[in-house]
């Protein structure tokens, strides 16, 4: 059978070996927890803790600001010994409250849980957005503004995003497995405040059983479950969305364009728990991996946890790593320090070894057309880069430079070892500054 | 430990693909069409390859240093355009016509222009170019095949394609025995430059070039397809006076310079239709030089004058870029 797909991309070895057959572990609790503000793209929770307040698990922390924002809340009870700027995974220092843990883990008071059929539309997204979901596939786009789409742009359809086409990555895989009735359960509350017609569940087909058992489970229910083709980035939303509907996003558009939402599995997942439960997202599901791990695991991980705890569960490492990458090695970043707390968009942490960093000097373009070709937004790679690194940025704009979706394909795929999509992100940059200056 | 990590944006992976391990490629691809020709012209042959090759280094080599540029010698693009020269050369070449081709490839058509990646023009066929119009009586002796000779006193023969069009000059048709030499054609027992005189040693190593995924089906096949439907027309409007297509691909440089030279990444477009563009451009020019040329041979001129419509092809045939709608009417 020919699985769907999307024209371009490519396949780098998935390396999902080393943990997609390892059961979801509870990781323990640290002594103390660093939970920043702002986990999601838009703007950041305000501190209404302060000092020396005991918390409860699930207790709110931060109070949203502005529509595109979430709350965010204590995962775990204990004291607040400080609210500072401390180091973020970005890369910076950035405003966190610092919880040390009293080991009670004891709950605060939650919300009630809500009855699925009963509960209005509205209580509904509400309860999303007072729960703080987030998109949990990495770009933490908070939930409830997806799930508000204006009256002009019905949505038709609800695509979940099982592919987790990074490699090394096995999280959505296991949870997928493991606890598909948080996403079934996920998928009718979806479904209710969007009032989709279909809904389908994208999986790539590296994911056999997961495609199996959701399949099975999705027997009575009207949800199909669409195996895809292997390849990066399928998990990308527009790639997705042209491979199950055929439908493509218009360039600088957005899915609901189409009629179409996109939820991770992992997002549906929590929003399921919000919902039924009254559990804000306080703790994920995130792959701990990479050559210099002694044990890659996947892990259920308290936001605010620091990376070495993730590291010290899965054995320590069994040699000093030379890069720390958090989330995946296609669209990942690297971190600095492994003291940098786990967030909500923490899909996975990897460890590679001196020998895995590539230090290749670059070379002259070939133009051998690699990256041309496997480009999924269909631009030129290579001509953008080079107007970027002259700081051309108005040619770069005129060949689509704001239509990269930063995958890396072009820089995976270059034989030159040019930084390519490195290029094109500064390109972007500078356009985007310049608009917003004019 | 801080110091020691490395840090980056993604992607942290990388395919592991090197331009010195693509050029290798071309070069071991290139491999059967030097062994068939060192064994059909003998020691001549070898001694031109092992010229053009070292001296194609050598130059290079001697302007990186002059021009302070970076030694790039390992990356193996100068050993290639020195293989694809000889390739191109007759096999009696005298040893200072190497030489100047070899110059011309390395210092004119591809140091001057900024070293790899910024030359316009594929080296190895501007230097048989300027050799061709340079020295026409060097340039056209041409050995014939004598397996496993060592002797560098050659019989001198015409090629193939030499022969059909002096018969239709002289006589206004072809001659009558030409698809007799098929056979020979396609193994490589054919006067003609080292490396374009066996279809079979050109064909595995442009299959094998493929198939590595050194390069794409889109310029050969478009090319070769263009050259057998546009010659084909000519053959059926009058087969006495235009050979089939069968000749055509079988004879001159037409495999050479459809897997190895048309395919020269920095000359050549970028985008999948633009590379199916300029195959179709360099089949219609080669049918169009060889049929009414003065010249028996198009392929080097054709690939040269698509080189130089390379940047506007690239213009126009971008991918369609993703999410473009076009304007409702």
């Amino acid at each position: 059978m020919q699985l769907k797909t999307f024209p371009g991309g490519l396949h780098p070895p998935d390396n999902k070996q080393w943990s997609a057959h390892k059961p979801i572990e509870d990781c323990p609790l640290p002594e103390e927890l660093i939970v920043p503000l702002g986990q999601h793209i838009g703007a950041p929770a305000v501190p209404c803790v302060a000092v020396g307040d005991l918390v409860k698990r699930g207790q709110v922390i931060g109070e949203a600001k502005g529509f595109v924002s979430v709350p965010v809340h204590a995962p775990t009870s204990g004291e607040v010994i400080a609210v500072e700027d401390r180091p973020h995974p970005m890369g910076r220092d950035l405003p966190a409250v610092v919880i040390r843990a009293d080991g009670e883990d004891a709950w605060g008071d939650l919300p009630a849980p809500l009855d699925i059929a009963a509960a209005t539309i509205d209580e509904l997204r509400q309860r999303i957005l007072s729960c703080g979901i987030v998109g949990m596939g990495g770009a933490t786009f908070p939930a409830h503004v997806k799930l508000s789409p204006p009256d002009e742009k019905p949505i038709d359809t609800l695509i979940l995003n099982g592919v987790e086409c990074e490699p090394f990555l096995t999280a959505d895989h296991r949870l997928m497995l493991e606890e598909s009735e948080r996403i079934l359960s996920g998928i009718a509350v979806l479904q209710k405040i969007l009032g989709v017609r279909q809904t389908f569940i994208g999986i790539e087909a590296n994911k056999p059983d997961a495609i199996e058992l959701l399949s099975r489970a999705c027997a009575d229910l009207s949800v199909e479950v669409t195996p895809l083709e292997v390849k990066y980035p399928q998990g990308a939303e527009k790639q997705l969305i042209l491979a199950c509907v055929d439908r493509e996003v218009p360039s600088g558009g957005l899915p609901m364009d189409v009629g179409v939402v996109v939820q991770n599995v992992g997002t549906c997942a929590a929003i399921a728990d919000a919902v039924l439960r009254g559990i804000p997202l306080i703790e994920r599901i995130a792959t701990i991996s990479g050559p210099a791990l002694v044990e890659p695991k996947n892990l259920r991980v308290r936001i605010g946890t620091p990376l070495r705890k993730l590291v010290e569960v899965c054995g320590g490492t069994r040699v000093e790593p030379a890069k720390i990458i958090m989330g995946g090695p296609m669209m990942g970043m690297t971190q600095l320090s492994l003291e940098v707390p786990a967030i909500r968009g923490t899909s996975g942490l990897l460890l590679f070894t001196a020998d895995q960093v590539s230090t290749r000097p670059e070379g002259p373009c070939i133009r051998c057309g690699r990256c041309v070709r496997a480009c999924p937004a269909h631009i030129l790679p290579t001509t953008i880069a080079a107007y970027a690194r002259l700081d051309l940025f108005e040619e770069a704009e005129a060949y689509n430079a704001l239509d990269c979706i930063e995958c890396g394909c072009c820089t995976y795929s270059c034989p030159a070892a040019l930084p390519l999509v490195q290029s094109i992100r500064y390109a972007k940059n500078a356009i985007l500054a310049k608009r917003r200056k004019v | 430990m801080a110091n020691q990590l490395y840090l980056s944006s993604s992607p942290h992976f990388s395919s592991g693909e090197s331009t010195d391990r693509l050029m290798r490629q071309v070069i071991y691809a290139l491999l059967p069409a030097a062994a068939v020709s060192v064994y059909m012209f003998g020691l001549p042959a070898l001694v031109t390859l092992l010229i053009c090759t070292l001296a194609s280094i050598g130059f290079e080599a001697v302007c990186q240093k002059l021009m302070g540029r970076p030694r790039t010698l390992g990356d193996g693009s100068a050993a290639l355009t020195g293989i694809l020269l000889a390739l191109n050369l007759p096999a009696s070449s005298p040893w200072w016509m190497s030489l100047i081709g070899a110059f011309v490839a390395i210092v004119i058509a591809k140091q001057i222009y900024g070293g790899l990646g910024y030359n316009p023009f594929n080296p190895a066929l501007v230097a048989r170019v300027v050799l061709l119009i340079s020295f026409p009586v060097q340039m056209t002796r041409w050995t014939a095949p004598a397996p496993l000779s060592l002797s560098f006193d050659s019989v001198t023969s015409a090629t193939p394609l030499g022969q059909a069009k002096e018969a239709v000059m002289l006589h206004g048709a072809l001659p009558a025995d030409l698809a007799a030499g098929f056979g020979d054609f396609f193994l490589g027992r054919m006067g003609g430059s080292l490396g374009e005189v066996s279809a079979l040693a050109l064909l595995l190593g442009g299959l094998y070039l493929i198939w590595k995924k050194v390069i794409t089906w889109h310029t050969p096949v478009s090319y070769l397809a263009t050259v057998v439907v546009f010659s084909g027309i000519f053959w059926l409007v009058d087969g006495t006076r235009y050979p089939d297509p069968l000749f055509h691909l079988l004879t001159g440089g037409l495999l050479l310079g459809a897997f190895f030279m048309a395919t020269d990444m920095v000359t050549t477009p970028v985008t999948p239709r633009g590379m199916l563009v300029f195959g179709v451009g360099c089949g219609l020019l080669t049918v169009l030089i060889r049929l009414f040329g003065g010249y028996p041979e198009g392929v080097s001129f054709a690939i040269l004058l698509m080189n130089a419509a390379t940047p506007l092809i690239d213009r126009y045939t971008q991918p369609k870029k993703f999410g473009f709608v076009p304007e409702k009417a």
